[in-house]
């Protein structure tokens, strides 16, 4: 080594400029929870945990309704399983079936950019009707936007929807207790790299199809055998890792979750593989995670599995009382490491 | 998955453990030269499953982590020139420079992109005639063919609205600088696999010998590690030095001469910075005088130089292997990878992230010993 090996023992630390909003503020994940923690929950001045949680549940009249609303900017508009239409309804009707509500109203928002292919909203629009049949949705009214070209990615859908609760006390982290076991009903990850591979023109061997799917049918079937929900969510933005520690956060408890029990098809472990990805922070769009008593457990697990695309339903871990430790995952090999939200967007390694 | 589950099998890796165990005598340190290397040690507990008083420590083989605050201020500069397209792998987007990262410019409306090879970068400089397209070309001696492969094809093309922002650096002259250093701690290397695929390893041979310290060329899953170490140990406890090859599915002691061929042709060896670490000697890449002019930095123009600022932030000794993240005051309170103090904390392959994101409530980090048992499963 040359004389001019001088050891510099720090790191320039950056300034800190005046903050902007980053795509990563969107992304589920720290710091969208810094945006409701800093700005919304002030603002409104309602606890952070209603603003979490997938929808609302009100008193009306002495009926209980669920309320939720969420908006829709994929890109692109159509990926392989499903577009921005059929997204737009089940995206909604889950988040209320998550609030233990049997969906029953839509509303539609539209926001068009000049210059949209008629043809493409007529292939969306029917889309969305095609999707509000499979989940037994009403859309009740609607509004439409255009703004100029090169003001929208083509088209921006916003749903809210109205349901009717029907479980006894609705499903909600604040119920979660130790010694639940944690029920995940199904495979994940796939309507996260299908979009990815859609966007980036990946084109994977064996087309990944996303799993974009109405999740009430199954919830209603749980609700209706009696098992008691105590929590249930479904792991889209932030995948499924970002959602048990949002759940562990909000009940104050711990999990462990067994690695080698979740299951992620092939095609989806290996595009994450090459793509640098973690598949437990990858968005699904058709699974929930339920929070149910252990002793009833093996009864909502066999319902899970019976319903349709539950053939890889599994209980996937436990809850445990708080000793600090958040979620921990026990690996394949032995090992635990510690889960935590999604930091930023998942971006692709390099080697 | 094929070729990938064979690796992360439990029962071999509880045989390798169980047989590192039975060789071990004293006390071993080593260090893993491979970002990626870290990150599967500390995602899988690989280092719960060593026995006491052998000690992994992390080195400075993140890409992202060692290039330094100027290329990531000359970057940014680059791509807040209007009319410029400015191509990066993603790693490098939250990396704070001097004054923000390329995040925040894309934010504030600079034309940033996420490219998963150099080549892609290229494809939209052919497409988009009109503005200059700038390609982020950094990374070990694994990126560097793609690098240079594009450069070269940009060449034959005639393709001129390319230019490249290089901070391209070499492993063995590091690994040599830590072991002249006088404080080194390391008694034997975990080579980086992939870095040995391009380059093969009759480069360490004589850095091996010189310094009396065994080198493994290993790959990256549990099994490879656990195996690596194994043949690390092995030899410290016989005595021997050799560099010897745990990767041989990918290795070959030549390596692949053909991506060596384009790499002489294109690049020339230069001293180069290390974030965190200073300067060394032919450590890093720049374009030979043949394809000087698709440097960027040439293109244009030197960027306003900072003086570095120092800080609290222990990279430097983190990525020498002196330190573990958790050491350091700032981890996960005042450095976080949203709001990173250094480099470590941004990429998925520092170690400070690494830690941050499997380790942060486990107190230590580090060796809790043979702790093989499954007790707490569900």
């Amino acid at each position: 080594m040359t004389g001019g090996f001088g050891f510099a023992l720090s790191c320039p630390l950056p300034d800190r400029q005046n903050e902007v909003i980053e795509l990563a503020h969107g992304g589920g994940g720290l710091l969208m929870h810094g945006l409701i923690d800093r700005i919304f929950r002030p603002a409104f001045a309602i606890s952070s945990a209603d603003l979490t949680h997938d929808g609302a549940v009100l008193e009306i009249a002495g009926a209980r309704l669920a309320f939720t609303t969420d908006s829709y900017v994929v890109r692109p508009l159509f990926f392989p399983g499903g577009d921005i239409g059929s997204l737009a309804i089940y995206g909604t009707v889950n988040d209320l079936a998550m609030c233990g509500a049997q969906p029953l109203f839509l509303s539609l928002g539209l926001i068009l950019e000049e210059g949209l292919p008629i043809s493409q909203l007529r292939q969306v629009i029917a889309s969305m009707h095609t999707a509000a049949e499979t989940a037994g949705v009403r859309l009740a009214t609607g509004d439409t936007k255009v703004v100029e070209h090169g003001k929208g990615d083509g088209l921006y859908i916003n749903t809210a929807g109205i349901g009717f609760v029907r479980s006894a006390v609705p499903p909600a982290p604040q119920h979660v207790r130790p010694g639940d076991a944690v029920l995940l009903s199904g495979d994940i990850g796939r309507h996260g790299i299908a979009v990815l591979a859609a966007r980036e023109g990946l084109g994977f061997e064996g087309e990944i199809e996303s799993d974009a799917a109405p999740l009430a049918a199954t919830v209603m079937e749980l609700i209706e055998a009696g098992i008691d929900l105590h929590c249930l969510r479904d792991p889209t933005r932030g995948g499924l890792a970002t959602t048990l520690v949002e759940i562990a956060k909000s009940a104050s408890l711990d999990m462990y979750i067994d690695e080698s029990s979740i299951v992620v098809s092939e095609p989806v472990r290996g595009a994450c593989e090459i793509l640098g990805l973690d598949p437990l922070y990858v968005a699904s769009e058709g699974r929930f995670i339920a929070f149910v008593p252990l002793h009833e457990a093996e009864a909502a697990l066999s319902i899970v599995r019976g319903a349709p695309r539950g053939v890889d339903a599994a209980i996937i871990g436990r809850v445990e009382a708080s000793r600090g430790r958040g979620v921990v995952l026990e690996g394949m090999i032995g090992g635990t490491r510690v889960l935590d939200m999604l930091s930023g967007e998942q971006l692709p390694r390099i080697c | 998955m094929k070729y990938i589950d064979e690796f992360r099998d439990a029962a071999s890796v509880r045989r390798y453990a169980d047989a590192i165990a039975r060789i071990t005598t004293r006390s071993w340190t080593m260090m893993e030269i491979c970002g990626g290397q870290t990150h599967s040690i500390v995602r899988h507990g690989i280092d719960q499953l060593l026995p006491q008083g052998v000690n992994l420590l992390h080195g400075p083989g993140c890409p992202v982590c060692v290039t330094p605050t100027e290329s990531i201020d000359a970057a940014i500069a680059i791509a807040n020139t209007p009319g410029v397209i400015f191509c990066s792998f993603g790693d490098m987007l939250r990396v704070p420079g001097h004054r923000g990262s390329l995040l925040a410019a894309k934010a504030r409306g600079a034309d940033v992109r996420i490219v998963y090879s150099p080549l892609d970068a290229l494809k939209i400089a052919q497409g988009t005639r009109d503005r200059e397209v700038v390609f982020f070309a950094i990374g070990f001696e694994t990126t560097a063919p793609a690098t240079a492969m594009t450069v070269a094809q940009a060449a034959r093309d005639g393709i001129e609205n390319f230019s490249l922002l290089i901070s391209h650096v070499l492993v063995p002259p590091a690994i040599e600088a830590l072991l002249s250093a006088p404080d080194n701690q390391v008694q034997g290397f975990l080579a980086a696999g992939h870095v040995c695929t391009i380059m093969g390893y009759w480069e360490y041979e004589p850095i091996a010998q010189r310094f009396r310290v065994p080198i493994v060329v290993t790959g990256f899953e549990p099994l490879d590690l656990m195996q690596g170490i194994y043949l690390c140990i092995r030899q410290l406890e016989e005595n021997r030095v050799e560099v010897e090859n745990q990767y041989r599915r990918s290795v070959r002691r030549d390596g692949n001469r053909i991506a060596q061929q384009v790499m002489r042709r294109v690049f020339a060896v230069q001293s180069q910075r290390w974030r965190g670490i200073g300067e060394i000697a032919a450590s890093g890449l720049g374009l030979s005088a043949e394809y000087a002019r698709y440097d960027a930095r040439t293109r244009f123009g030197p960027a306003e130089v900072h003086s570095e600022q120092p800080s609290e932030c222990m990279a430097g000794l983190i990525l020498r292997g002196l330190r573990k993240p958790t050491d350091c005051p700032a981890f996960a309170t005042r450095c976080t990878p949203e709001r990173p103090v250094g480099a470590t904390m941004v990429s998925s392959e520092g170690a400070c992230a690494a830690y941050y994101r499997y380790r942060r409530h486990d107190g230590t980090g580090a060796g809790v010993g043979l702790d093989m048992g499954r007790d707490a499963s569900p």
